[in-house]
Formats: C-alpha cells, structure tokens, sequence
C-alpha cells in the first residue's frame, strides 16, 4: 500500500506544460528505430510503457508538491540533442584528473555512451562482473554472453523498481536510455575497493542530453561499493537524467557514492532507487558540489525484515545553483531501520532544497527512522528550504527528525583568529568540519579517501570568500521544522 | 619602551560605550591585574586588546612593543604575540586538539620566520605541557573545548598558553567556575611562564586567584574608567570593603 500518489495534481500539471521542445519525441523516434532489433520485446515495452507516460504528463511544475521548491519551467523549454556516438573525441589524459585511487575497475561513458578505451576494466575482482548495459542486452538478445558480461538478471530487475509511473524522470530515462552501467556482484563476494563509474559530459556544440542507466545487483552477503560521478568537460550545458536501481540480496552490505561535480551550467537529476532484502545494509552517500540545476532523488525501500539503510549526503553550492534533495525512505517490513543525514552549506545566491519524507507501511513495526537536515548559510542572499515528512501506517515505530540552519559562528572565528590562524584559514577550517562530518559516516576507505579530497577542494574555494555572513549571536542553530504527518 | 601602552582607550559595543578612557602601562616582566565589578568593562578591554571586531574601538591609541596594536587583525595580534585566555573558551566540532594548536603555533612560528613543526616534533612538547596542567591525555585528539569539563577548558587555554608562548597574556577571569585545585593548577602554569620578557594581564572579579600569582600592580575598572591603582594589597582591600568603596575613595580623591 503506497499513498504517495499524486495522480490528481499531475494531471492538472500536464495541461500547463505545452511548450515542450519536440526533441524529446524526436529522440524516442531515432532511438526505437535504433533499438528495434536489438531491444527484446519486454525491454521495448518498458520504453514504450515510459514514454507514454512521460508524453503525457510532461514535465513537473511548482504547483506540485514534490517540485514545490525547483522550476524547471527553464531548463523544459531546452531543445536538448540525443548524443551521436563517437562524436566526440575524449582522449584518456582528459580523463585522468577524475580517476579514483585504488578503484577496483573504471567505465567510462562520454555523453552517455560507453567508451571502452577509456575505461579500465583489467583484473577484475573475483565475484564482480560489470560492463554496459546495452552491450549486456546486445549479448543476451544473440544469446551467448561472454565472460564478464552475463544478462541473465536484466530482466529479472531493471524497471522493476524504479517507478515510472510515479516520476516523470524516472520515464524519461526507461524510454531513452542508451547505455550505462550493469554490475553484478556475486553471492558472498567481497571487494573493497570501489567500482567506479564515471559518467563524462563532453561539449558536442549542441545541447546534449543523456539518460544514463544503471543496474547494480547485490547478491546476498556480497560487500561492494560503487562510485557513480558525473563531470563535464568545457563548460556546455548538458541535461543528464540517470536512474540507477541497486538491488541488494540478503545480509548484503553495499555503499553507493554519489558525486555531482559537473560544470555551473548543468542540469542533473538523478534517481537512485534501492530495494533491500531482509538484513541488507545499504549505504547511499551524495556529493553535491557542482551542477546549476541539480535534483537528487534517493529512494530506498526497505522490503525485508531487519533491512538498515543510511543517507548519507552533503551538498556544497555557490552563486546561482541550484540543489534539490529528495529522499523517499519506505518501511515496508518490520525491525527495518533507516539513518537520514544531509549537511548543506550555501553561499552566494544558492538554494537547497532538503526534503525528507518517510513512509512507514502497515506492517512496518518496529521501524526505527531517524532524519537530521543541518545547514549553513553563508550569504543573506542563500536560502534552504528543508521539509521533513512523515507517512505512517504502523503504530509501533520510532521517527525522529531534525532540521537547523544557521551561519558560521564569529565566537568560532575569533577564537580560531586570537591563536594566530589567518581569516581564510579559519573559515576553511570551520566549514570543513561541518562538511567533514559525512566523511566519518563513510565506512569504504577509497572511496572515503576520494570524497574528502573533492569536499577539501570544493570548500577551500569557498573559503576565500571573505563576504561570507557571520552569526553573532553565541547559538545560532534553529529548530525550523516540524514534521508534516501525510496520511 | 613598555610592552603594553594604552592610552585614553575607548570602545563601543552596538553603540554603547563600555570603555570610556583607560590608560594602562604593562612592562615586559610585570603582572597587572584588573580587578572590578561586573559590567565595568574588563573582558571588553581584554577583547579590544585580542582585536575582536565585534568591539568598535572610538577613541584612543594602544602599542604593543612601538607598534600601534589597533590596526592589527587578531591573527596578526596573536602572531606579534599577543594570547587572550578566554573566560568561556569555545568549542569547536570536528577540528581536534592537538591539531589546532599545532596549526596555530606553526601560523606564528612562520610568522617568526621559524620552521613549522611537524606532528612529531609536537607532540612531546604538547603532552609534556598536558601533563604538567594534569590534563587527561584522551583530551588531545577530541574536538577543541567540546565536551570539555569547566576546569578542563580553562586548563586547555592555558596549555594552548604555555605553547604558544606570548608576550602578553591576557587572562579574562580564567579563575570564575574553578575549584581550589584547578585554581591551583592553572595557577602553576602561569607562574611557571613568567619571565622578564612577557608581561601578563590578569583580569579577576575576586582576590582568590591573586593568592596562587603574585601580582605586581591592581588596577580597578569600575564603569569603563580605571578608577585607581596599586600594589597587591589593593586587591586585599578589596575584598574587604568591596569595589564600591574604591569607586567612592576614586570619586572624592578627583573633587578633593
């Protein structure tokens, strides 16, 4: 039972949004021509199930609830371009500052499609089979999948969990998705180091889309962490809209890194749908750094007994960006637990937007669900907006939530300042800690190592922004939320 | 020249005027203590001295070693030598201990022209100076002050103290919420520090902690103005009659 629906509000959505560029019809057509021998039957009808619902609910206005606080009147009005193949030129020394150390393997797409001579794929870890997607259903449609490239589980999960009637981009991506990443990781097999996919937008002199899809099966009592990073190259806009359905087994313990350090002017939303089996622990960590108009949709369901789940996150904007996070946790069985953490700081005329939403099913007892939203806000022109919602239908369960904003303390500063440590320096060092505080949530230490560098960086520029507003009073955290109960 | 010269000092606070004409002079080598009822300025002073901006300076001049100590940032302050032990030290999360203040004392030791020290180097000394202020060893990596007991801030000011050796030490009531022994404490460790090249600045409410550090002159501040000045025995006298009696023997020495 799910009564999250927003049938009635889309609808009335729809008839508004008309001005709709034709490249996305355009799109479907070349891409179904495309695929037409190649898609098996219950792949085509995914897409085409998708795309009639993405046809016709068009894009999502303010007036529904669940995009209260992102337009993307904007970014809908884009004649956004399919990526030809091939089309652009990436050579691997492009590609070398955003390597992680210690990866277990790297898949490198460039506008969507999957670039095998910049990936590295060579010693593989026992127990983990990965490659592209659309390489992994080109295999199972002539039958014979080569070592390392098994799609015998496609079918079994990919669109079975992330919703397509429920979210518009959730269908835009099931009907135009070219490729992306299909992991499998075996039943007990454990690889530490982390699986890397780094997803390139490239300048193509157009306006690229892309609809990158990513499958990722956990079988029961594998240990593996992923890394899914999307960069750009020059400083086009591009529209990047990614679904990626993370399916982890029993007694799994898996670790998904998010990492959104595209150029200013990008537009990303992306999806991240978990389904965890009883005694699954699945950790979800974002990195919001870069983007102009980033949406993050985490959403796990938490569907067998003694499931935990942490969100982790942390997003860093400046100027005019723009980052939205939506987390959708669901309880669908009893003993589960769920973890919410999300540090914003803001500078600059930045918006955030956290909105936590938990929804706890019938037969949900026992659940214990915790959400905490902290904020920093360094210019008087940032703003956050953070709304904490609950859905219940259990009557034995325990959530929490907490949500404060406030601004760098100048008794902090000064006190930094009075034992000889410049301004710049001070300042650095107390956003740093906040922002530091989802490093220590980070249990994969590669990946750990990659996420601390990208935050050190990203918050020494905005360090050396002396304007930044400072709070006087000694306590400047403010409760500002309450839940909002939904039923 | 005097370490510390201020001369007809006034400052401001969101418009209100809290100093209004304080004229001291510390040598190097001398223990002033402040002395003075609540509200009558002295952690304004110590805070004017320490650079915080949130203190508007009005009138007034004050060198510290020639140098004409109001055009300087706290950084720079603390870097020519000037330490502020705080009356309500502050926490920090997420920054540990030893950490900072090997990141302060490295920001004044380039500033002296010195090697930066590494961990290593640091750490001896920081837990030979831990051990000396009888401080718990678990203290160095947790966050600065954060969960700290009273007595144990007011021990880590004067560790960070005893680190970064300064020229003037400011002490603002670093002796309000301790009991005996860590008055006692923090008290071996300022004495332990006095030499003929730093002078020290110590601001107290009550006589109590001038029993533990000799002083050598007491100033009473009573409404932003130093109202008069002595040997230690004022301090005693004092406690007898109270700062309104100073205040009262101040006013009918200026109409006599």
């Amino acid at each position: 039972m799910n009564g999250t629906s927003k049938e009635s509000g889309s609808e009335k959505v729809m008839a508004t949004v008309t001005g709709r560029p034709n490249t996305y019809l355009e799109a479907y057509g070349e891409l179904i021509a495309q695929r037409q021998e190649r898609d098996p039957v219950w792949l085509r009808q995914l897409r085409e199930d998708a795309w009639t619902r993405f046809h016709a609910k068009g894009f999502p206005t303010t007036h529904d609830e669940d995009w209260r606080f992102t337009n993307l009147a904007a970014m809908a009005k884009i004649p956004f371009q399919r990526a030809v193949k091939g089309s652009v030129a990436v050579s691997a020394r492009e590609i070398e500052p955003f390597r992680v150390r210690d990866a277990a393997c790297q898949l490198v797409f460039v506008n969507g499609h999957f670039a095998p001579a910049l990936s590295e794929l060579s010693d593989l870890p026992k127990g983990l089979e990965i490659c592209s997607l659309e390489s992994a259903i080109d295999c199972g449609m002539v039958g014979a999948a080569p070592e390392g490239c098994a799609s015998d589980g496609i079918e079994q999960h990919l669109g079975r969990y992330a919703d397509a009637r429920r979210d518009v981009f959730t269908a835009l991506n099931s009907a135009l998705w070219e490729d992306g990443a299909y992991v499998r990781i075996r039943r007990g097999a454990n690889i530490p180091e982390p699986i890397h996919l780094l997803y390139v937008s490239a300048g193509a002199g157009a306006e690229i889309m892309t609809h990158p899809r990513t499958l990722i099966v956990a079988e029961p009592t594998c240990h593996a962490a992923v890394i899914e990073d999307y960069v750009s190259l020059g400083s086009e806009a591009a529209f990047s809209n990614s679904v990626t359905e993370l399916v982890a087994g029993q007694d799994a313990v898996v670790s998904h890194y998010l990492v959104e350090r595209e150029n200013l002017a990008a537009f990303n939303v992306s999806t991240l749908r978990l389904e965890q089996a009883r005694g699954a622990n699945v950790s979800s960590h974002s990195i919001l750094m870069g983007g102009g108009l980033v949406r993050n949709n985490v959403h796990p369901v938490l569907s067998g007994d003694g499931a935990e789940c942490l969100i982790n996150g942390l997003f860093v904007g400046a100027g005019t960006q723009h980052l939205d996070n939506y987390m959708l946790v669901e309880h669908a069985q009893p003993q589960c637990s769920s973890r919410q953490f999300y540090n914003g700081i803001l500078d600059g005329s930045a918006r955030g937007v956290f909105h936590g939403r938990i929804v706890v099913h019938k037969d949900a007892q026992k659940t214990d669900a915790k959400q905490t939203n902290r904020n920093l806000l360094l210019s008087d022109n940032a703003r956050i907006d953070t709304k904490p919602q609950l859905e219940i239908y259990a009557d034995d369960v325990k959530c929490t939530h907490g949500a404060t904003i406030g601004q760098i303390e100048e008794e902090q500063l000064f006190y930094l300042r009075s034992r000889g440590i410049d301004e710049v320096s001070a300042r650095n060092t107390l956003l740093y800690a906040f922002a530091a505080e989802c490093l220590d949530r980070m249990q994969d230490p590669a990946a750990r190592e990659f996420a601390e560098g990208l935050i050190r960086e990203r918050i020494s520029e905005l360090a050396r922004n002396r304007q930044t507003a400072v709070s006087r009073a000694p306590v400047e955290e403010e409760e500002v939320q309450h839940w909002e109960e939904v039923r | 020249m005097a370490l510390l010269e201020i001369q007809d000092l006034h400052a401001s606070v969101d418009g209100h005027e809290i100093l209004k004409g304080v004229n001291l002079t510390v040598n190097a080598g001398e223990v002033h203590s402040i002395m003075g009822p609540n509200g009558s300025g002295k952690s304004t002073l110590a805070a004017v001295l320490a650079r915080r901006e949130t203190y508007e300076v009005t009138g007034g001049r004050v060198l510290f070693d020639g140098k004409d100590l109001l055009e300087m940032k706290p950084e720079d302050a603390a870097r020519e030598g000037v330490f502020l032990a705080f009356q309500y030290p502050v926490e920090i999360p997420g920054i540990g201990n030893a950490y900072f203040l090997r990141s302060a004392l490295n920001a004044i030791r380039k500033h002296r022209g010195e090697d930066e020290l590494d961990a290593m180097d640091f750490l001896p000394v920081y837990k030979q100076h831990m051990k000396l202020l009888e401080m718990d060893e678990k203290l160095m990596n947790r966050s600065v002050n954060e969960g700290f007991s009273g007595g144990e801030k007011k021990r880590n000011e004067i560790l960070q103290m005893a680190v970064l050796q300064p020229r003037l030490a400011i002490l603002d009531e670093t002796d309000s919420g301790l009991d005996i022994d860590a008055l006692r404490i923090v008290a071996q460790g300022v004495n332990a520090m006095r030499s003929p090249d730093r002078g020290f600045l110590v601001i107290t409410h009550y006589q109590r902690l001038l029993e533990y550090i000799a002083t050598d002159f007491v100033h009473v501040l009573v409404d932003g103005k130093i109202v008069r000045s002595g040997g230690p025995e004022l301090a005693l006298e004092l406690e007898d009659k109270g700062y309104g009696s100073a205040e009262a023997d101040a006013q009918a020495a200026l109409s006599a």
